[in-house]
């Protein structure tokens, strides 16, 4: 007696030591290492005879697997569903991010009235912007005049094209400056609205959102009849906005001369300390100062917090039960095989090919498994645009991005869920006393 | 004896795919109440045929089944499911008992399907366990059974609705030879004591000296004829 | 039932088996009222979603354009209204701002129009006649540790102060308890007089945000809406007005389709399950086909070994979603603790437990079907030869 378990215990710690070891390592390496590993493993199995062992071991349990193909699927269709689900909700929160991102950067600043935290709260005043403007560190165009826009943010409210519904969509008023400010707006249809009249541009994305802007129509704001003269592209988020003069989009929302924010282009991306602290020592104001990259990116911040947190606590649910459902898949697997098993451990095979071939299994299932969710999420979801509402209360539309290393994540999880199913299987088929699994014959 | 199961004519042909085999001709035969009938014969004679369709577990191709007076071969699938609840108990050479109960609630189990109490149920099974002796193992399950233990529990299950009819298919085909003189010697008291007619498949000619009589079968026909024994 | 032992030996023949199996519906189960939670707490954020009996007038334009304070008397003064209030967001941040809850400034008599909120009718009139009183929701009070008579300090994101100050400080004058578990949501506001609000701004004398309006009659919601609208059509504060409900649902609209979200992930975990659990119960048939068998000698009917089959799903299938369901209510109150104010999950209610052992017998049906006919179907000769 004392010696089986002693051997039993031996065979467990060569599962472990092995196998899990290893895997877990490579599972949190970079994936040039990974591969790398894997070469290796693979020439171990193919050039020693122990590795012979577990190679042909494994080669008889896949060749049984189309009999146990309503478990195997269980297994595959299980983690591909997690690792669908997850790399979806987190493409949602990367794309959601990266839109924002995309729309900062460290050469140009934004300057609010103290502790608004977003456009849609600030209200400056015309001096505070004219100072704002002045200030040294502002770089100066080609004919002298300082690169700032004091822009306005307002909310409409027009029918999606989706719904019917109405939804909010941003209005920005922006300055003479702000093409300068901006020179990756790039107009795409018709023309620039002219200061001073009651004209409007769209962004790419808002046209998309919403009915009824598209360049050559009109739309009716506070009893006054605006004209979209144009549609734009600026591969940001600033495509989810309608752009008009700030002057008279002012005056529609009876907001006198009083802006949102002044947003300038600074000599150097060095400059901003010194800007900010002008502004700030500035008795005469009371302004929030930070570059457009790190607005932008404090933005995006909350709500892709909120759904990278939902997408992994439900993928770790998912995780789990799959779990469960490839425990019960690999050892009715197990079971299925234990006149197969006993009959190798009979002619000399020792337990540890055996359990090596039952993770093998496991593993490629559950790669398998990765592979279909992971490229189910890519073919769907890659590029997939959708809208929320931002944080200046109005719809930002954004596209889900499957990013390589959310793919290799989704993987890493597949195989972590394999891992964590085809151990206790596989030890248990070690374990099977040789006698009662020959009784099967 | 009053006859119990009269059968005439009767035939049972299987088609399998394009092939039919014919397994029973046109037998003919008499079955007297309270009689113990056993039946041999070579591998492949349509003894155990003969024996489900007397048990109505299948339906014969020409012919007819008369037990009780009632023709069972005009029966459906759902009426002759009744009818063996009320009227047929079987026994099966590997027992056939349900592994997750106890021996008590596997004797219970035809009486789940009648409209009696929960200690009705109780107290009948009890009183058959009682009669084949195995009331101190009635918490047991099969798996902490003997074979002639089991068995003995399949039979109380067979009785335990008060069949008119025992149909029994190489009951001791499993079990050693006192096991095996164990449960026909109890076979024969239910038969004499308790009036129990019984029809045994065996291929056990000491097995068979258990019962009444002995009849034969080959390749589908009987060898010796029916014969009607005295009252 | 007396066949519920059957049933349960049945389950009982690989206890491994069925102990994952339940494992992984309870986990499926887990998220469905999980997400189910979350979602009809976005359904809530708005607010209330009980006053069919209640609307709300904003500006057509935008609803963060505000609205003259002439309206009051003359919106009070159309057919079919009962009583008319106004609010305007306020927006104020609370210390460090980690803490996020709505702030309002509100005309008087606006807990007249939500008497679903119970508040004491001393507090009331304190909110009245103190001109810096506030009222909060017995959530938020308890989560801040307020109690009535503490001072409160906001800092204004939008409205500051004449003297340009930044921070409103309000008197606590009273605390509100929403009874129904479903719009707790509601105790998250605060709440503060329209009058110090109005006095004190730097900007915006004389407006408002909203108004709400109590009707006479529910169904005469569309009359009173249109004429609401009239009064100011054509003018240079054109309004919009919708009933609460409707406008909550617009609000949570554009944040998101949760309903889409929820259904394809719980599609997915559902797919996942039927195929899971579809094969357990092939299996577990397929190995008690000679046992289906014998039942049919006894004597029970094609029916009654269908019935079993479906019944051991569908129980299986129970057992899983109940524990599931109940471990989702202690789930969901573990998540709002991290959470914070945000967001305000209600308890897994009647109405989830419904519908979620509605779906266990469903799925359950579902995968116990085949297999279930299966058994029904079998031949007794040939299963007992063991064909």
């Amino acid at each position: 007696m004392k010696r089986g378990a002693a051997s039993q215990l031996r065979n467990s710690a060569a599962a472990v030591g092995y196998f899990v070891i290893p895997v877990a390592i490579v599972l949190f390496s970079p994936w040039w290492l990974l591969l790398a590993i894997v070469a290796g493993v693979a020439a171990l199995l193919a050039l020693t005879r122990a590795g012979r062992q577990m190679l042909s071991v494994t080669r008889i349990g896949i060749s049984t697997i189309p009999q146990r193909l309503g478990a195997s699927s269980v297994v595959v269709v299980g983690i591909a569903g997690v690792v669908a689900v997850l790399v979806a909700l987190l493409a949602m929160a990367q794309g959601f991010q990266q839109t924002l991102r995309e729309t900062g950067n460290d050469e140009t600043a934004i300057v609010m009235r103290a502790g608004s935290q977003t456009e849609l709260n600030s209200v400056l005043d015309h001096d505070t912007a004219v100072l704002v403007s002045q200030a040294s560190q502002v770089m100066h165009g080609p004919r002298g005049q300082p690169i700032a826009s004091p822009e306005l943010v307002v909310v409409a409210s027009l029918p999606k094209k989706a719904t019917g519904l109405d939804a909010n969509v941003e209005l920005r008023g922006v300055g003479e400056r702000a093409w300068d400010l901006r020179p990756n707006v790039q107009i795409t249809v018709g023309r620039k609205f002219r200061p001073g009249l009651r004209e409007l541009i769209a962004g790419k994305d808002a046209q998309r959102q919403f009915a009824g802007i598209e360049p050559g129509s009109t739309v009716k704001l506070n009893e006054q009849v605006w004209t979209v003269v144009g549609g734009f592209d600026s591969g940001d988020s600033h495509n989810s906005e309608l752009w008009g003069d700030t002057d008279i989009i002012g005056s529609a929302y009876r907001r006198g001369s009083s802006t949102s924010s002044v947003t300038v282009r600074l000599t150097t991306p060095e400059a901003f300390d010194a800007f900010k602290a002008a502004l700030q020592a500035d008795k005469r104001v009371q302004v929030d100062v930070s570059t457009t990259r790190s607005y932008y990116n404090a933005q995006s911040d909350t709500i892709s917090t909120i759904i990278r947190i939902l997408g992994t606590v439900v993928g770790a649910i998912m995780a789990i039960g799959a779990v469960f459902g490839a425990l019960n898949s690999m050892y009715a697997a197990v079971a299925t095989r234990t006149r197969e098993i006993a009959t190798l451990r009979a002619i000399g095979f020792r337990g540890t090919p055996v359990v090596v071939s039952v993770m093998i299994e496991t593993l490629l299932l559950a790669l398998l498994g990765g592979a279909i969710g992971a490229g189910l999420a890519w073919a769907i979801f890659d590029n997939y645009t959708a809208s929320t509402l931002g944080s200046n209360f109005s719809q930002v539309v954004f596209a889900f991005r499957v990013t390589p290393e959310l793919l290799w994540d989704g993987l890493k999880w597949a195989l972590t869920i394999g891992l964590v199913g085809g151990l206790f299987p596989a030890l248990r088929a070690a374990r099977q006393p040789v006698t009662a699994g020959l009784r099967e014959l | 004896m009053r006859t119990l199961v009269e059968i005439r004519n009767l035939s049972k042909v299987y088609s399998r795919g394009q092939q039919k085999l014919e397994v029973l001709h046109h037998i003919d035969l008499d079955i007297g109440a309270s009689d113990f009938v056993a039946l041999m014969g070579p591998s492949g004679s349509g003894k155990t045929t003969l024996l489900n369709l007397i048990g109505g577990l299948d339906s014969p191709t020409d012919g007819t089944i008369a037990v009780g007076g009632e023709h069972i071969e005009r029966l459906g699938e759902d009426a002759l499911a009744k009818w063996r609840a009320a009227n047929v108990g079987f026994v099966f050479q590997f027992y056939n008992l349900l592994p997750m109960l106890t021996a008590r609630r596997n004797v219970e189990l035809p009486l789940l399907l009648t409209r009696l109490s929960a200690a009705e149920r109780r107290r009948k099974a009890a009183i058959a366990l009682e009669l084949v002796s195995l009331t101190e193992r009635a918490e047991h399950k099969p798996s902490e059974l003997s074979g002639g233990q089991q068995q003995r529990v399949a039979i109380a299950r067979a009785i335990v609705s008060d069949p008119q009819l025992l149909v029994c298919d190489e009951p001791t085909g499993d079990l050693d030879r006192q096991s095996a003189v164990e449960v026909l010697t109890l076979m024969q008291d239910l038969n004499r004591d308790h009036g129990k007619t019984i029809v045994m498949v065996t291929h056990d000619p000491k097995a068979a000296e258990f019962a009444h009589r002995t009849l034969h079968l080959d390749k589908g026909t009987l060898v010796d004829s029916p014969e009607q024994s005295a009252a | 039932m007396k066949y519920l032992h059957l049933i349960w030996a049945a389950l009982l023949r690989r206890k491994a088996r069925t102990v994952f199996t339940i494992l992984s519906v309870l986990t499926a189960f887990l998220l469905f009222g999980l997400l189910d939670t979350v979602r009809t707490a976005f359904n809530n954020v708005g607010g209330n979603v009980s006053g069919a009996d209640r609307l709300v007038t904003v500006s057509k334009i935008s609803f963060t354009m505000a609205l003259p304070m002439s309206l009051n008397t003359r919106i009070q003064a159309v057919p079919g209204v009962a009583a008319v209030s106004y609010a305007n967001w306020f927006g104020g941040q609370y210390q460090d701002g980690r803490d996020f809850f709505p702030s309002q400034a509100v005309a008087k008599n606006f807990f007249d129009l939500y008497p679903e909120w119970q508040m004491p009718a001393a507090q009331r009139k304190a909110f009245r006649d103190t001109r810096t009183g506030a009222v909060v929701g017995e959530n938020l009070a308890k989560r801040m540790g307020w109690k009535i008579g503490d001072k409160i300090p906001l800092q204004a994101t939008i409205f500051p102060q004449k003297g340009g100050s930044n921070t409103w400080v309000f008197d606590l004058v009273g605390i509100y308890h929403v009874s129904n578990p479903e719009q707790r949501g509601n105790e998250n506001n605060f709440w503060f007089n329209y009058d110090y609000f109005d006095e004190a701004r730097q900007f915006g004398q004389g407006s408002v945000g909203r108004y709400a309006i109590k009707l006479t009659d529910p169904k005469q919601a569309t009359a009173v809406e249109q004429a609401i609208d009239a009064l100011s059509a054509d003018s240079d504060h054109e309004t919009k007005t919708e009933t609460e409900q409707a406008f909550t649902a617009a609000l949570v609209g554009q944040f998101a389709d949760i309903g889409l979200i929820v259904g394809s992930i719980m599609g997915a975990v559902f797919f996942t399950l039927v195929l899971l659990t579809g094969n357990t119960m092939a299996q577990a048939v397929r190995e008690r086909i000679p046992e289906l068998a014998v039942l049919k000698t006894i004597g029970f009917s094609r029916r009654s070994v269908l019935t079993l089959v479906l019944a051991e799903a569908v129980l299986l299938l129970a057992i899983g979603a109940s524990i599931g369901l109940f471990l989702a209510g202690i789930a969901a109150a573990a998540v709002q603790t991290q959470i914070g104010t945000q967001l305000v999950l209600p308890p897994v209610g009647a109405t989830e437990w419904l519908r979620g052992l509605a779906l266990a017998a469903v799925i359950g049906i579902i995968v116990g079907f085949l297999p279930a006919r299966r058994g029904m179907r079998l031949r007794i000769v040939d299963a007992l030869s063991g064909r």
